[in-house]
């Protein structure tokens, strides 16, 4: 049995990665992910893999990418700045369908903003950063265990699905210290990329998708001779200007997820068998709404909580029952209101969506989600 | 016609779209022969290239063949040469891919001596977006972003390959082509960051732009300005001027980059997994 160990959420997306088969990270400094980099300095090395400090994050992005197509396992973390300079090869890794996870540990912005305070000002970047339509996956955990076990399943992700995965950390996860045991080998699944089926003489072609829609790329230096390009392409892998070829691609690229959404969306749910309202949270913040929608429970307020772990693709299929259910929904958010936006479009009206944002820095205390609870049942203003 | 390289072409990918007359071909052709003579196998070897009309050439090379982001194939030829040593890594890039975009990723490359060979297809401008200038177009020349001549210094793009800590550092021409290949050789032969210098002709471009309309125009030019380096050293400073050296710059044993990162693994203990 593993120990018990004190550890910090940024630690446990490192041991998360190594567990998942994670073997190359290269990334560059910048807080409050800088922790992530430095344990894969130290882990990476012991169990074989490799760890390189890049000279910035767009160089960083493309080092893990080369790795990826050359058969390794591939993560790269970063915060605002960084992620934002990432951008343009996130949307390389999707076109060309090259697995990759990026951890983003968000810290308050725009620009330099407030490095090191927390935030969740990056949802619609992560989202709609690179330019273009994109499918994308974005997992957010909330405690330090769940940052491990949704680091190796990002992994999972981007080896299954040949899409890059942003790992949405906050600073309240990242920096946060807990008791956490950390599986044994195996406890998790871990997913082998998929290999091609047939030879080069037997007519293999790298884009060709399987049944689940993903094509089995061929890793670098196995003989396949396959051309890789950013160009949409057919599914020989070479550009092709056709209309058709394109909107094919494009399509596809958007279906291999939206088709396994049931699986890959997460949520928790607390107390809504009699709810008849919710708050809405995903990450850190999930940890102050759950004590305080405990407290408004013992006043005998009937609030439940959702808890997203999973934020693209989003849960509509859930909200759209929740809002059926309830009367209002409370969304409490670090920033000046991104999630809202998808939860108001999800609810289509069946109830009040009420935002409660904060872009201080600072974090909420319990009192205030509370209070904005009671606000949401008296039909007030948050 | 000689036919004896057609393997190493993607039969079906051709004809090429560069330009009648475009040098990048030639550039291409010289890398297959080194390839040829430095019996690098087809299955261990893969090409990266940037964005630009020169990195199309990846398209085309029947290898595993990468076409990165603009000014973006360094990093990506590095991600693959940690991965999997044992490949020959090998970029293709352009003036502006290589020094505007993407100069800060090659100078670390550089620095970092990774075991890579990145042969620059120069031809002094913005060939793919329509004849911008790049940090490549010599003083005084028109681009159609400087229609009244460059005022930008432009680099010399060997230096900087030295002084960042490139170990291996040539320059040749699409005119030389024999001598182009062998510089390129040159390169596989060193262990560690191998960077050469090709200077190519863009008709369409940049000649027709500064009074070198015709693909044999340039072709002259590169003839009658390019100085074998023996030659160029003793040749005194008034007579250099518009004339510039080619051949093997520098050359030098540094451990190179996967190399020492083998080392890294044995002191984590990572050797033993
Ligand atoms: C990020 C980004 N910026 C700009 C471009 C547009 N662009 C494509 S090729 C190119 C210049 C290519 O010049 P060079 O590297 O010298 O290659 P050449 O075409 O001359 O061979 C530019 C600016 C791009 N594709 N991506
Ligand atoms: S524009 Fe210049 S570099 Fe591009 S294909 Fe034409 S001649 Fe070659
Ligand atoms: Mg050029």
């Amino acid at each position: 049995m593993n120990k018990a160990r004190l550890m910090q959420g940024n630690e446990a997306v490192a041991e998360g990665a190594i567990y998942a088969g994670v073997r190359f990270f290269a990334g560059y400094p910048i807080t409050p992910s800088t922790e992530i980099a430095e344990t894969m300095a130290k882990l990476l090395p012991q169990v074989g893999g490799k760890f390189v400090q890049m000279e910035d994050e767009i160089a960083s992005m493309g080092a893990i990418l080369g790795a990826s197509l050359a058969g390794q396992k591939v993560l790269d973390a970063t915060s605002g700045p960084g992620f934002s300079l990432k951008q343009e090869l996130i949307g390389y890794a999707a076109c060309a369908e090259i697995p990759a996870v990026l951890v983003d540990v968000q810290r308050v912005g725009p620009s330099t903003g407030q490095p090191t305070s927390p935030s969740q000002g990056d949802v619609m970047q992560a989202r709609w950063g690179t330019h273009g339509d994109h499918p994308v996956i974005a997992l957010a955990p909330w405690t330090v265990r769940e940052a491990f076990d949704a680091t190796v399943m990002a992994v999972n992700y981007a080896e299954r699905f040949r899409t890059p995965v942003i790992l949405l950390m906050d600073e309240i996860v990242g920096h946060l210290r807990e008791r956490v045991v950390l599986p044994e080998p195996g406890e998790l699944p871990v997913y082998a990329r998929r290999q091609p089926k047939c030879t080069r003489s037997e007519g293999y072609q790298p884009y060709t998708p399987e049944e689940d829609l993903v094509p089995n790329v061929a890793d670098f230096g196995e003989g396949y001779r396959i051309h890789v390009t950013g160009l949409i392409h057919d599914e020989t892998g070479f550009p092709s200007g056709s209309p058709s070829v394109t909107e094919k691609s494009i399509r596809r690229l958007h279906e291999k997820i939206s088709r396994a959404e049931d699986e890959i969306i997460h949520y928790d749910e607390f107390f809504l068998e009699d709810a008849d309202y919710a708050v809405v949270t995903f990450g850190g913040v999930s940890r102050t709404a759950y004590e305080a929608v405990q407290n408004a429970r013992r006043q005998g307020i009937k609030v439940g909580m959702v808890r997203l772990m999973t934020i693209w693709p989003f849960a509509d299929k859930m909200i759209a029952r929740l809002a059926k259910q309830v009367q209002g929904i409370l969304v409490p958010e670090l920033n000046y209101g991104q999630l809202v936006g998808e939860i108001e479009r999800a609810a289509a009206g069946q109830c009040p969506v009420k935002l409660l944002a904060k872009y201080n820095t600072e974090i909420f205390t319990p009192t205030e989600i509370e209070t904005a609870i009671k606000n949401l049942c008296a039909g007030g203003r948050i | 016609m000689e036919r004896s390289f057609e393997k190493y072409f993607r039969q079906n990918r051709l004809p090429h779209l560069w330009c009648p007359g475009c040098g990048n071909g030639i550039a291409m052709k010289a890398i297959v022969m080194a390839i040829e003579k430095k019996g690098l196998s087809q299955d261990n070897t893969v090409i990266v290239s940037g964005i630009g009309c020169s990195s199309r050439a990846s398209g085309y090379m029947d290898f595993d063949t990468l076409h990165t982001a603009h000014g973006r194939a360094i990093p990506f030829a590095t991600g693959i040469k940690l991965a999997r040593p044992e490949l020959n890594v090998i970029v293709i890039t352009g003036d502006g891919d290589c020094t505007a975009i993407g100069g800060n990723l090659f100078i670390h490359a550089a620095r970092r001596n990774v075991d890579l060979t990145v042969v620059l297809f120069n031809n002094s401008i913005y060939g793919m977006t329509g004849g911008q200038a790049s940090p490549m177009t010599p003083y005084g020349k028109k681009a159609t972003t400087a229609p009244y001549g460059a005022i930008d210094r432009p680099f010399d793009v060997c230096q900087l390959a030295i002084a960042s800590g490139a170990t291996y550092v040539a320059r040749s021409t699409a005119f030389h082509v024999q001598h182009l290949t062998e510089m390129i050789a040159g390169g596989f032969d060193n262990q560690g960051f191998s960077f050469i210098e090709a200077v190519v002709q863009c008709p369409t471009a940049y000649g027709r732009k500064n009074k070198l309309p015709e693909p044999a125009d340039m072709m002259k030019w590169m003839r009658d300005q390019a100085i074998m380096k023996p030659a160029w050293d003793k040749l005194p400073a008034e007579k250099r001027e518009e004339k510039f050296p080619i051949g093997l710059f520098y050359s030098a044993q540094y451990e190179d980059y996967t190399t020492a990162y083998d080392e890294v693994i044995q002191r984590a203990g990572g050797d033993q997994k």
